[in-house]
């Protein structure tokens, strides 16, 4: 009977195509912008990834990575005083403004390195390869990378090459490397020098530290030393996760990023309910006098109520999968540009699964209980 | 003529009785929507008869129909068919026994327009348990017997109102039901194939055990009744047979 029912509803193809193509957008519209969210979101952490390190060290009231609070100089010894603490180094992020070629100011993501061990640098050179990191340690060189090389390349006709120069807060900046990174949250291109040349750079302050960069020691995990160095500097220390996660939160508490994305999602679901629920609803009504023959014949609600619900879920199952597969082709499209950022995650396929499930349950139970209070003698009456 | 006092009738002893149903009461809506469509309504049919119910519109024939079917609940009396009380039984079971026991023809012949004629008429036996490969020859089978071999394969928006009921009498019989209830079967069609179907519904009534009754506002088909019973303001008037069915017949032709 259950084949039959398919039958019923593939028989039907403008009920059909509508159904189809109401969970399809729906599928589109929840994926997509979820899978948009998912990537802004990832965007507020690349800084972490931009730059490596197990454990970051801030000034106790920062909440998120793209902040910044300035420490002591003085700080990083008391870092490198804990006793896990295998090496600590100072990093310094700001945003500056650059004069590109043409005269126009662009602002930049400035990262001031330790000259030392260049700890927290590009893991990804496309030009310059290590020897152009090496040369961070020269003055004023910097390595950019491929966005800043656009941005920054006004006026030229054509992206920075290694040897060209242009200014940072008046100062002459000379690249000799060019790097990949993952898109900054604000969009920002990253520069990266030595922390020196940042200070350089940069307007004076009394204190222009912005955070600490440390590895635990062999044998210590990065959640323990990071309590360890919050506990005995009362500095902040965050692994990486942790960092992420207080990243997220911040953005999700402090934004209003999440609210206009999930609305936007649930407009998606509110229009599956809609649009599958009424053609469902429809689909039924149209098929009353069938459905009540078979009741007379003797389907009970329950077997009438599988032929729905499988009615249901197939149209949902091809929906999604279509929504799905134009999301996809979405983001093959989006992906070489880089905006707007698109992440399909896992749990975004199973979410809009789920909320495709939820649509399609209660359009065939708009239909069932339709169904289940019709008695069969209606099939005598005309 | 026998005009009905108490629901029995001559013809028949009660174990030869397919459908005994006394004093039905059958009331529709509440306060000043009440109708009392059946007013202590007597019916019985026997195996292997033909019964026509007939009257005027509204007398109450659908509704008897519907009870004695087990498709609608009744107020009051008593319903037994081939036995079976249907009296206090729960609405799962009398499904239970309308899939087993029941074929129905309606007057739209409520074919479902997306399934081929083999799959219309497999229904019963799937709703029955039957494989669907047992069902479908079992399907084949019926639609030669009602003379439409070679066109399984059809739909039934292409076919006449004829054939279309052709189809639903194949449906109601395939899972050899000892009941079949049969609304208006002729009045969508033309003279000529409303006595082709009455035909193949005769042959129908005439297997072992079986009773078809049929509702029926036709005049055209009263020649093929064992008996009629007649209805008005949902009563039971009269039991036809013998003589006085005769008589009756003639009369309205």
């Amino acid at each position: 009977m259950l084949r039959l029912a398919l039958k019923m509803l593939l028989g039907d193809r403008a009920k059909y195509i509508m159904l189809v193509g109401g969970l399809t957008f729906s599928a589109l519209l929840m994926t997509q912008q979820r899978a948009v969210f998912t990537g802004l979101v990832s965007w507020t952490t690349s800084h972490m990834r931009n730059m490596r390190a197990s454990i970051w060290v801030v000034e106790h009231r920062v909440e998120q990575v793209n902040e910044t609070k300035a420490l002591r100089d003085t700080d990083v010894n008391r870092v490198r005083s804990v006793s896990t603490v295998d090496y600590a180094v100072p990093l310094f992020q700001g945003v500056l403004k650059a004069r590109a070629a043409d005269g126009s100011d662009k602002q930049i993501q400035l990262i001031g390195l330790h000259a030392g061990t260049l700890k927290g640098r590009p893991t990804v050179m496309v030009e310059g390869g290590e020897e152009g990191l090496e040369r961070l340690r020269i003055a004023n060189n910097v390595v950019v990378d491929v966005l800043a090389s656009k941005r920054l390349a006004a006026g030229l006709g054509r992206p920075l090459q290694i040897g060209d120069t242009f200014e940072i807060n008046d100062r002459e900046a000379r690249v000799v490397g060019i790097c990949k990174t993952e898109p900054h949250f604000f969009g920002y291109p990253y520069v990266f020098s030595s922390y020196d040349q940042a200070l350089q750079y940069a307007p004076r302050q009394r204190k222009m530290l912005s955070m600490i960069l440390a590895e635990p020691k062999e044998g210590h995990s990065a959640e323990e030393v990071a309590q360890q160095i919050s506990n005995e500097t009362g500095l902040r220390a965050y692994t990486v996760p942790e960092f992420e996660k207080a990243t997220v939160d911040w953005v999700w508490k402090n934004t209003g990023i999440p609210v206009s994305f999930l609305t936007t999602i649930i407009l998606g679901f509110v229009v599956g309910v809609a649009v599958a629920g009424q053609t469902f609803y429809s689909f039924v009504l149209e098929n009353l006098k069938h459905l009540g023959a078979l009741k007379a014949m003797g389907a009970s609600n329950g077997l009438i109520s599988a032929m729905l619900f499988v009615q249901a879920m197939t149209v949902g199952l091809i929906g999604y999968g279509m929504g799905v597969g134009l999301t996809a082709v979405f983001g093959f499209i989006v992906r070489p540009i880089g905006q707007p950022p698109f992440v399909i995650s896992i749990e975004t396929l199973v979410g809009t699964l789920f909320s495709i499930l939820v649509i399609c349950t209660l359009a065939a139970l708009f239909g069932i209980l339709k169904v289940a209070r019709l008695e069969p003698a209606v099939v005598f009456r005309g | 003529m026998k005009t009905e006092t108490n629901g029995s009738n001559s013809n028949g002893a009660a174990s030869e009785l397919a459908i005994d149903a006394r004093s039905i009461v059958k009331v529709f809506g509440l306060g000043d929507a009440r109708t009392v469509a059946l007013k202590g309504a007597n019916f019985s049919a026997r195996q292997g008869e033909l019964h026509l119910v007939v009257g005027p519109s509204g007398c109450g024939k659908t509704t008897l129909l519907s009870v004695v079917a087990g498709t609608l609940n009744w107020d009051e009396g008593k319903v037994q068919v081939f036995g079976t009380s249907l009296d206090g039984m729960k609405r799962s079971e009398i499904t239970d026994f309308r899939r087993r026991n029941v074929g129905f023809i309606f007057q739209q012949f409520n074919l479902i327009p997306t399934l081929n004629l083999i799959e219309n008429i497999s229904v019963p036996l799937l709703l029955n348990g039957i494989r669907r490969r047992t069902a479908e020859d079992k399907a084949g089978e019926l639609l030669k017997r009602v003379g439409l071999a070679g066109k399984e394969t059809k739909r039934p928006t292409q076919l006449s109102g004829g054939q279309q009921q052709r189809v639903a009498i194949a449906r109601a019989l395939v899972h050899e039901p000892r009941l079949v209830i049969c609304d208006e079967p002729t009045s969508a069609l033309d003279s000529e194939t409303g006595h082709q179907i009455m035909d193949l519904l005769t042959t129908a009534a005439r297997a072992p055990g079986r009773c078809v009754v049929i509702v029926t506002h036709d005049p055209r088909v009263y020649s093929y009744a064992d008996r009629i019973t007649q209805m008005e303001d949902g009563r039971v008037m009269a039991v036809l047979d013998g003589e006085p069915l005769q008589q009756f017949v003639h009369s309205t032709h």
